[in-house]
């Protein structure tokens, strides 16, 4: 634990917590019950910032995630985040579980963690350094540990409190939701470096390594890792297109003729630079864009730029703002990137704002002499600047986020977030939005309820109860896998048996039937801090736009969404 | 005799499977035991360098060694002899590509043996195992 006012550190024995609640967000949001008063003002000093890691990272492949989980200042609610990268490997290596920042700097620090405790270094000469990639290359060169720590670090989003802004971990893998990059910037913390040369006990040497192998070639066999590897996320883009499930210009509609040109394919084949994997992950899922451009007054003289690209990345900053000139998409991907906001409230809050001033809600005057038409990056570019530097009333409204955009100048019901959180891109059903209203982080990854639309296509859809409870039992399930910390696309691979088997040369003994009710356990967990912090199930608004734009199976009844969201909630507690 | 060979280092991911089942040679979890080691080249955007031992036929890190804990191992490089080592870290400062690593928990050189077990959980074709080339 480091206390930033203080700039002491301690190290806890907290085998309790591990032995309970497994690792990763079991453990992660008991801490933060722990350490975060009721009420905490999420910019304050009061509001810590957690991360944890699990059982079987740095022990079995794919289990390659921290979680993090602090008080959001988006939602005022749970923040909780996941990011891969180096990340998990490194804080077990270093010999951590978990690891919790409290207190606010009065001065910019970084924070260089190893096995022997917290470096509190002095970042005012880094401090008000724009470019999240800069802060990292220069970290870089100030710490030891290269190729197994991790850089933690924000942007001027971080900097400026953007209610949405993320923490970059090696470049190209992202705390990417719910606003840790402000917290962060909040408590004059610009980086955290993480390493570490520690080797990892099991319990049982021949068992381990036979469950290993097991893992490994399900997992280069799976023809779901060969799709994360091959296309990647970004394959989705044209079946959602042609399902008409794919949310394009703030959900007027779901489907382009131009959404070709911005898809997985079109990108592998015109761009595809680099992929890159998180530590211990043999699928590589990071895919990355290499732009070759010159320079405008200067023949012969070229840049390339590396840019990351995902699914959720090309709906948010592609096809939600109209742009389906892939290197205009991926320009707007490299300046968010650089100010370190993320994608998705980045994209959504715009595609907002160009429907506000399509409407007449906000002129010139607000919008800086702007005006935001679909398809035009370099006026969209320029609006990513102002949300980051806030240069009068109107872009920091945008920086807190689409609900309170709203609140404040109109277009309520155009303005896409669920509880407080923007839309992901996925327009497929009820379903899909069932699970945006009750996921405990109003995500698409808290229970994949597009999956469950999508499934409709071909069989039926299921009532309303019946929708909520398979979110629910989703749900539960991923908090297991958030515990040890597997990524979600494994979750083929880490089924029951696999995850108590691992589990056991771990040194955890759970019988697999227990599973379920742990993962519940957890997730009620969360839901009660939400709760403690004044979020309500019975007031989520549901922007009137999803029941305007037909979805894949048709029109969405509120009453379905309704009655599915009270369901889920009567289920969690029952 | 076959040696552990970086065949294309380009299309390394850095997902560093050689380096966990380096450690996990000796039934461990971690990356302690490993040496092997996969790092950017200068960060993520630049791709990725494998450093591994070259089994060099005339080994610099053997000949500093001032307690002969390091035997030449046929087919070149080495072979460590743990109870005689001291942990006095020449080896690893005298290996000009920095393929002699450190297990700091047990203060001893991890020095690759060319078993060749990495490049059976490498899935993207980096590393195999090949008779040395001369030049």
């Amino acid at each position: 634990m480091a206390d930033l006012t203080a700039r002491r550190f301690t190290v806890e024995d907290r085998a309790d917590l591990f032995q309970y609640y497994i690792g990763g967000a079991g453990v992660a949001i008991s801490l933060l019950k722990e350490y975060c008063p009721v009420g905490a003002d999420s910019l304050g000093p009061d509001n810590p910032i957690v991360f944890a890691v699990g059982p079987l990272v740095g022990l079995y492949p794919l289990a390659s995630k921290t979680v993090a989980m602090f008080k959001s200042p988006l939602t005022g609610n749970l923040g909780e985040s996941h990011a891969g990268g180096r990340s998990a490997v490194a804080i077990r290596s270093a010999g951590y579980g978990a690891i919790v920042i409290r207190g606010a700097s009065e001065s910019p620090v970084y924070l260089s963690i190893d096995d022997k405790g917290v470096q509190f270094r002095d970042a005012s000469g880094i401090w008000g350094i724009a470019s999240s990639v800069t802060t990292g290359r220069i970290i870089r060169e100030l710490e030891t540990g290269a190729g197994t720590r991790t850089i933690m670090r924000i942007g001027g989003a971080g900097e400026r409190l953007v209610r949405y802004a993320s923490v970059i971990t090696e470049t190209y893998r992202h705390f990417g939701r719910l606003g840790l990059g402000a917290v962060f910037g909040s408590k004059k913390l610009k980086a955290v470096t993480v390493s570490g040369n520690h080797g990892i006990e099991v319990s049982d040497r021949k068992l381990y390594r036979e469950t290993y192998d097991d893992i490994y070639r399900r997992a280069v066999e799976s023809p779901v890792m060969k799709k994360y590897h091959d296309i990647g996320t970004a394959s989705n883009i044209m079946p959602l297109n042609l399902q008409k499930g794919l949310p394009t210009m703030n959900l007027k509609t779901t489907t382009s003729p131009d959404a070709e040109r911005i898809s997985g394919e079109r990108l592998a084949e015109n761009y595809l630079g680099r992929r890159v994997a998180c530590a211990h992950c043999p699928v590589a899922c990071i895919h990355i864009a290499a732009l070759r451009e010159p320079y405008e007054k200067e023949p012969y003289f070229y840049k390339t730029t590396m840019i990351p690209y995902d699914y959720e990345l090309i709906y948010a900053l592609g096809s939600m703002l109209g742009i389906f000139d892939e290197k205009a998409m991926l320009h707007l991907i490299d300046d968010v990137e650089i100010w370190g906001l993320d994608a998705m409230s980045t994209g959504v809050v715009l595609s907002w704002a160009t429907e506000a001033q399509e409407k007449g809600l906000i002129s010139q005057n607000e919008t800086l002499g702007l005006n935001f038409r679909w398809g035009d990056e370099p006026t969209y570019a320029k609006a990513v600047e102002h949300i980051v530097k806030q240069p009068n009333e109107f872009y920091a409204a945008l920086a807190r986020g689409v609900d309170h955009a709203s609140k404040r100048y109109g277009g309520e019901d155009y303005a896409l977030a669920f509880g407080g959180n923007e839309m992901p891109g996925y327009h497929t059903g009820p379903v899909s939005h069932v699970g945006y209203l009750t996921g405990s982080r109003h995500s698409h990854l808290d229970a994949a309820g597009y999956s469950i639309d999508q499934a409709a296509l071909k069989d039926k859809l299921p009532d309303p109860k019946a929708a909520a409870a398979k979110l629910l039992k989703e749900e539960a399930w991923r908090q297991i896998l958030s515990s040890l910390v597997v990524c979600f696309f494994a979750r083929g691979i880490y089924d029951k048996d696999t995850v108590a088997k691992s589990l056991e040369t771990a040194g955890h003994k759970v019988a697999p039937e227990a599973l379920d009710e742990k993962g519940m356990e957890i997730l009620r967990e969360k839901n009660r801090f939400k709760e403690r912090e004044g979020f309500k199930a019975s007031e989520l608004r549901i922007p009137g736009r999803v029941f305007e734009t037909a979805s894949p199976l048709g029109k969405i009844d509120e009453k379905y969404l309704r009655e599915s969201v009270e369901e889920f909630y009567r289920l969690l507690y029952a | 005799m076959t040696r552990l060979t970086v065949v294309d280092a380009d299309r390394c991911v850095g997902c560093q499977l050689c380096m966990f089942a380096c450690s996990r040679r000796f039934g461990e979890g971690g990356l302690a035991k490993s040496a092997i080691r996969v790092r950017s080249a200068g960060g993520f955007e630049r791709g990725f360098v494998v450093v591994a031992c070259r089994a060099c036929p005339d080994p610099p890190c053997m000949k500093v060694c001032p307690v002969d804990a390091l035997e030449p191992r046929r087919g070149g490089g080495v072979v460590l002899k743990a109870g005689k080592c001291i942990g006095c870290h020449r080896c690893a400062e005298a290996c000009p590509v920095h393929a002699v690593f450190w297990d700091d928990e047990a203060n001893k050189p991890d020095i690759c043996v060319h078993c060749g077990y990495c490049v059976g959980y490498c899935p993207h074709e980096v590393l195999a195992m090949r008779e040395a080339e001369q030049l």
